[in-house]
C-alpha cells in the first residue's frame, strides 16, 4: 500500500515536472519544431482517446476522422458568432452528443462489422457535409479567421493531450475502467457480472469522441480554411489506430509512446523522401508490427521486469 | 396461495423448428439445492439462459421472490441476487484472478468500490483454495482453477440464487470431494442452489430435489433417488433396451 503511495506520487511528480518543461518549449524553438509538437500533441490525444475505448473494449473504431472532423466544423461555423474558447466547448459537447447517438444505435455490432460501419460512417457524414454545403449553402469551404497563435494553440493541446491521459489513467482505476476491460475480454461474462455494458459503452464511446472533436477544433485554428475532405481525411483515423497499435495497450500512456515515434518519423520520411513517403512509411511499421506484435508498451514493461528480477537476485546473492 | 422462492412457469423456447424447452415448470424452496438433470441436448443449459437473460423465451414466466424477471437485462438480473457459472468455463484472461473477482462485487448486487472489491475478493480467494494465486493472470491457471474462480465470481455478486452448470463436471475424485464440500457450505449460508449435473455422485450427495428434461420437456421431478429409479428417467438416459436389461 505504501509502495503504491509512492509510485503515485513519483508519477505525479514526474507528470508535472514533464508539464511545466514542455510548456516552456515554445520560448525556446522555432516555428518549424514548434508545429512538429502541436502535430505530437494532437496525435497523442487522439491516440490515448481511441485506445481509452477502442483499446479497452476492443470494439476497434475508424471513425476517429469522422469526430475530429466534426470538431473542425463546429469551430469553423460557431467562431463567427462566439469566443474562440466557447466554440471549442461546443465542438467538443457535440462531439460527445453524436457519438451518443451513434453508440446507442450501433455498438451492438461486433468485430469486423463496427470496423466496416465505423469507416462508412466517416465517410458518410463527409459526403453529407459536402453535398449540404454546396447545395444548400452554395459553398464549398469555409473560412477561419481567428488570431490565435501558435504558441497557444501549443499550449491548449498540450494541456489536452497530458489531460487525456491523466483521465484515461484516472478511469482505468475506476469501477468504469474495470468495466471496459470486462467488456473487451467477454463481454457475456461481462453481463453476467452485473455490468450495464451498452451503458458503459455508450459514455466512454462518447467521451473519447469530445477528446477526438476537442482536438479536431483546435487544429483547425490552424488552418485558413476547410473543406469535408479536408476534415474527414481517414488517414486521421488509420493513422491513430497505428499509433495506439505501436504504443499498446494495458497503460495509460502507450498510445503516447506510439504516437512519438509515429509522428516523428512522418515528418522525418515526409521531408527525407517526399515521393515515397507512404511507402516508407509502410515498410517501417511492416517491420515494427513484425518486431514488437504487443506494441512499446510491452517491450518497456517486459524490459523493466527482468530488470526487476536481475536487480532482486543481486541483492539476494549478497546475503 | 404462499409465494414461492423462485418459481419457473410454463417456460418455452423454440428455435426454428426445434423446441429446445417445453413448456417447463418448477418451484424451488429457499434454502434448498435443485439438480437439473437429463440427457445432453435436453434444454437445461437453454433454461439457465433463458432464467439469465442471456435467451429470450418465447412465452412463460420466472418469478424470483414473486417478482417477474423475463424482460430484464442479464446485467439486472445479476443485481437481483442471481449469479450463474457457465457450461464452457469463461474467466477474463487477461485480468488477474483477483480482478477476475472484483468484477462481481464491483458491479453485483452491492456494489463497491474498487479498493473494496480487491479486498473482498481476496476472502472468497481463500474460501475457494486459490489465495496464492491472486495476482496470476485467469489464462495461466489451470482448467479446475478458472472454475474456482468463476465460482468465487458468482459468489462475489452475492447472489440469493446461484445457478452452476456443471461446476462439478471435469473434476478428479480428491477434487470432487472438495468441490462437493464448498457447494454445501454455500448452500449453508443460506444461498439456493440449482445446478446442472452429470456426476451422479455429486447429485446424490447434494441435490434436495431433481428436475429431468428430455428433449425439452420435464419428465420427472422428486428426490435423486427416486427420479433416478423412474423409468421414464432410465429410458431417456439409457435408451429403451439397456433400460430393460
Amino acid at each position: 500500500m505504501l509502495e503504491a503511495l509512492k509510485k503515485a506520487r513519483l508519477a505525479t511528480a514526474a507528470i508535472v515536472v514533464i508539464a511545466v518543461l514542455l510548456a516552456l518549449v515554445p520560448l525556446y524553438v522555432s516555428d518549424y519544431i514548434m508545429s512538429v509538437f502541436i502535430l505530437l500533441f494532437a496525435n497523442i490525444a487522439l491516440a490515448t482517446a481511441w485506445s481509452f475505448f477502442s483499446g479497452a473494449t476492443r470494439y476497434i473504431s475508424l471513425a476517429t476522422a469522422a469526430f475530429f472532423g466534426i470538431g473542425i466544423y463546429v469551430l469553423a461555423v460557431v467562431h463567427v458568432y462566439v469566443p474562440v474558447w466557447v466554440a471549442l466547448i461546443a465542438a467538443a459537447v457535440i462531439g460527445f452528443l453524436v457519438a451518443l447517438v451513434i453508440g446507442l444505435s450501433t455498438l451492438r455490432l461486433r468485430g469486423v462489422y463496427f470496423v466496416v460501419f465505423t469507416f462508412g460512417l466517416t465517410e458518410l457524414i463527409h459526403q453529407v457535409l459536402n453535398w449540404w454545403e454546396i447545395k444548400i449553402n452554395r459553398t464549398v469551404s469555409r473560412y477561419i479567421f481567428t488570431d490565435v497563435s501558435n504558441v497557444s494553440i501549443y499550449e491548449t493541446l498540450l494541456f489536452v493531450a497530458l489531460l487525456t491521459i491523466v483521465g484515461s489513467w484516472f478511469v482505468s482505476q475506476m469501477r468504469l475502467g474495470y468495466a471496459l476491460r470486462a467488456i473487451g475480454e467477454d463481454e457475456t461474462v461481462a453481463r453476467h457480472a452485473g455490468i450495464n455494458t451498452t451503458r458503459v459503452k455508450v459514455i466512454c464511446f462518447a467521451l473519447s469522441a469530445s477528446v477526438m472533436a476537442l482536438v479536431g477544433a483546435v487544429l483547425a485554428l490552424r488552418y485558413p480554411y476547410v473543406d469535408a475532405s479536408i476534415a474527414f481525411n481517414s488517414t486521421w483515423s488509420f493513422q491513430v489506430l497505428i499509433a495506439a497499435l505501436l504504443g499498446g495497450g494495458g497503460r495509460a500512456w502507450g498510445p503516447a509512446i506510439g504516437a512519438i515515434p509515429l509522428v516523428l518519423l512522418s515528418e522525418f520520411l515526409a521531408g527525407t523522401f517526399p515521393h515515397h513517403f507512404s511507402i516508407a512509411l509502410g515498410l517501417c511499421f511492416v517491420v515494427i508490427v513484425y518486431f514488437l506484435p504487443g506494441g512499446i508498451t510491452r517491450l518497456i514493461l517486459r524490459l523493466h521486469h527482468s530488470w526487476q528480477t536481475r536487480h532482486r537476485r543481486d541483492h539476494a546473492g549478497a546475503h | 396461495m404462499a409465494e414461492h422462492f423462485f418459481s419457473v412457469r410454463s417456460l418455452r423456447k423454440a428455435f426454428g423448428g426445434l423446441v429446445a424447452v417445453r413448456d417447463v415448470s418448477f418451484d424451488i424452496p429457499k434454502g434448498s439445492i435443485m439438480g437439473l438433470i437429463g440427457p445432453n441436448g435436453s434444454g437445461k443449459t437453454t433454461v439457465l439462459n433463458l432464467i439469465t437473460a442471456e435467451l429470450t423465451p418465447d412465452s412463460g414466466s420466472v418469478l424470483f421472490e414473486g417478482k417477474e424477471i423475463i424482460g430484464l437485462q442479464s446485467f439486472q438480473v445479476c443485481r437481483s441476487k442471481i449469479a450463474r457459472t457457465f457450461q464452457l468455463v469463461r474467466v477474463l484472461p487477461y485480468m488477474t484472478t483477483r480482478e477476475n473477482v472484483m468484477l462481481g462485487r464491483m458491479f453485483g448486487s452491492e456494489p463497491v468500490s474498487p479498493s473494496q472489491a480487491a479486498h473482498d475478493a481476496d476472502h472468497l480467494l481463500a474460501r475457494v483454495g486459490m489465495a496464492g494465486k491472486a495476482n496470476m493472470f485467469a489464462s495461466q491457471l489451470t482448467y479446475i482453477d478458472q472454475k474456482r474462480i468463476e465460482l468465487a465470481r458468482a459468489l462475489a455478486t452475492h447472489p440469493q440464487l446461484l445457478l452452476l452448470d456443471e461446476w462439478l463436471a471435469g473434476l478428479n475424485p480428491i477434487e470432487l470431494r472438495v468441490g462437493i464440500d464448498l457447494i454445501h457450505q454455500i448452500r449453508r449460508e443460506g444461498v439456493t442452489i440449482v445446478m446442472i449435473e452429470h456426476v451422479m455422485e455429486a447429485i446424490r450427495a447434494l441435490c434436495d430435489r431433481c428436475v429431468v428434461l428430455n428433449a425439452g420437456g420435464k419428465i420427472a421431478e422428486g428426490t435423486p433417488q427416486s427420479v433416478l429409479s423412474d423409468p421414464e428417467v432410465m429410458h431417456a438416459y439409457l435408451g429403451i433396451d439397456d433400460a430393460a436389461a
